[in-house]
């Protein structure tokens, strides 16, 4: 079912290099390059396809944008395709990452490196939280369903129960809620 | 043993992060500062403002400094450092990997499907409540100064993380101006301050 053949290793090594070399802000922010490149300019997917993948990847947990290139890579150039894609996507965020977490070795001790990082710390902060709330206006939240995100929360901050274990109670809670609607739903 | 230790961790982080970037860095906080200790509140939080300003996935930047800093903090060389921060960004995508291979065909297939979509519902939530508890976890005295101790830092830090949140949330201000900013605020008020009251 792979449409080998549809597009060189390279190339594909080439385009999500591009994508992963030129996208600061994350994976999400690669959806429009990822569109223009693999859809308009190389033509390897129609529109379709491309936000059928993207639906997968988003659903799918890990990296959202090695998730589309490992989609991207197998569909036109099977496992070699993949690899080559991930990688291409990859490589130049690691080296540049490495970069600064070495050089930050070094300057840590610098105290104008120190009073900079104290201005951006608060910063950060606060670029984690504000996204919290349209995420929770996307996730469809109300008076009725609000008091997953208030638990999840105080399960994490206060009662210190590992984040992991959160995600797979929402997991299992989805999956019987979803049964329990089937269910009432098949007998009305 | 810390490379056995970190690409476990790391997989683990990949098995169970749905939902984006922001959520993964909140597992990636809860694995590495809260339980295993490896990096310091202050240290993550510089990492996270490093990963948000250098091209990648968030994902891939946070797993690679964290590999590396982890390392290298437990008293091994650059060089094993380096080779952690390889080995945390091969686990974290090792799983999804498998799994985009897998079953990408089967969600296709059922993306309609009334239990997925629950699931992902639920999720969504909880996602929300996930990186809610991530950002009150970095509120610090390492970050944030105190009150008690450093008044003057703490002030500041709580102006400019209200600014920066205003600026994020209402004008959708772009994150690398805004960390640049902060940090040049930082070098003016800790830098330059002391230095102009000092003469």
């Amino acid at each position: 079912m792979y449409f080998c053949g549809m597009a060189k290793w390279y190339e594909l090594f080439w385009s999500f290099f591009k994508i992963g070399t030129f996208t600061i802000g994350g994976g999400y922010a690669m959806i429009p390059l990822m569109e223009k490149e693999l859809v308009d300019r190389r033509q390897w997917l129609s529109r379709e396809e491309f936000m059928d993948i993207l639906a997968v990847s988003q659903a799918l947990p890990g990296v959202f944008a090695v998730n589309m290139a490992t989609s991207v890579g197998t569909r036109l150039h099977g496992g070699k395709g993949a690899v080559a894609a991930i990688i291409g996507n990859i490589l130049m965020p690691i080296i540049i990452i490495l970069g600064f977490a070495t050089c930050f070795r070094f300057l840590s001790d610098n105290p104008w490196f120190e009073a900079v990082f104290k201005g951006i710390r608060p910063a950060v902060v606060a670029l984690i939280a504000a996204p919290v709330f349209n995420m929770a206006k996307t996730a469809k939240i109300s008076w009725r369903n609000g008091w997953i995100p208030v638990v999840a929360l105080i399960l994490i901050y206060l009662l210190g129960v590992s984040a992991m274990w959160v995600v797979l109670a929402a997991i299992v809670g989805g999956f019987c809620y979803g049964k329990l609607k089937q269910r009432k739903g098949g007998q009305s | 043993m810390i490379f056995l230790r970190l690409f476990f961790s790391f997989l683990r982080i990949g098995i169970f992060s749905f939902g984006g970037g922001l959520a993964m860095i909140a597992l990636i906080q809860n694995e590495v500062v809260v339980k295993q200790g490896w990096l310091t509140a202050q240290e993550f939080t510089d990492v996270v403002a490093t990963s948000q300003i250098t091209p990648g996935p968030v994902g891939i930047n946070t797993a690679t400094y964290v590999g590396y800093t982890a390392v290298v903090n437990a008293g091994y060389s650059q060089g094993l450092g380096i080779a952690g921060a390889f080995l945390a960004s091969f686990a974290v995508i090792l799983i999804p990997l498998i799994l985009t291979l897998l079953v990408s065909r089967f969600l296709l297939k059922h993306k309609d499907n009334p239990i997925i979509a629950n699931i992902m519902y639920v999720l969504r939530l909880t996602i929300v409540g996930l990186i809610a508890a991530a950002a009150l976890l970095m509120v610090t005295p390492d970050t944030f100064g105190t009150l008690k101790d450093v008044p003057m830092q703490f002030i500041a830090s709580v102006v400019i993380f209200l600014a920066v949140f205003v600026a994020s949330f209402k004008f959708k201000t772009s994150p690398i101006l805004l960390i640049l900013l902060s940090g040049a605020t930082g070098a003016l008020i800790y830098g330059l301050l002391p230095l102009a009251v000092g003469c």
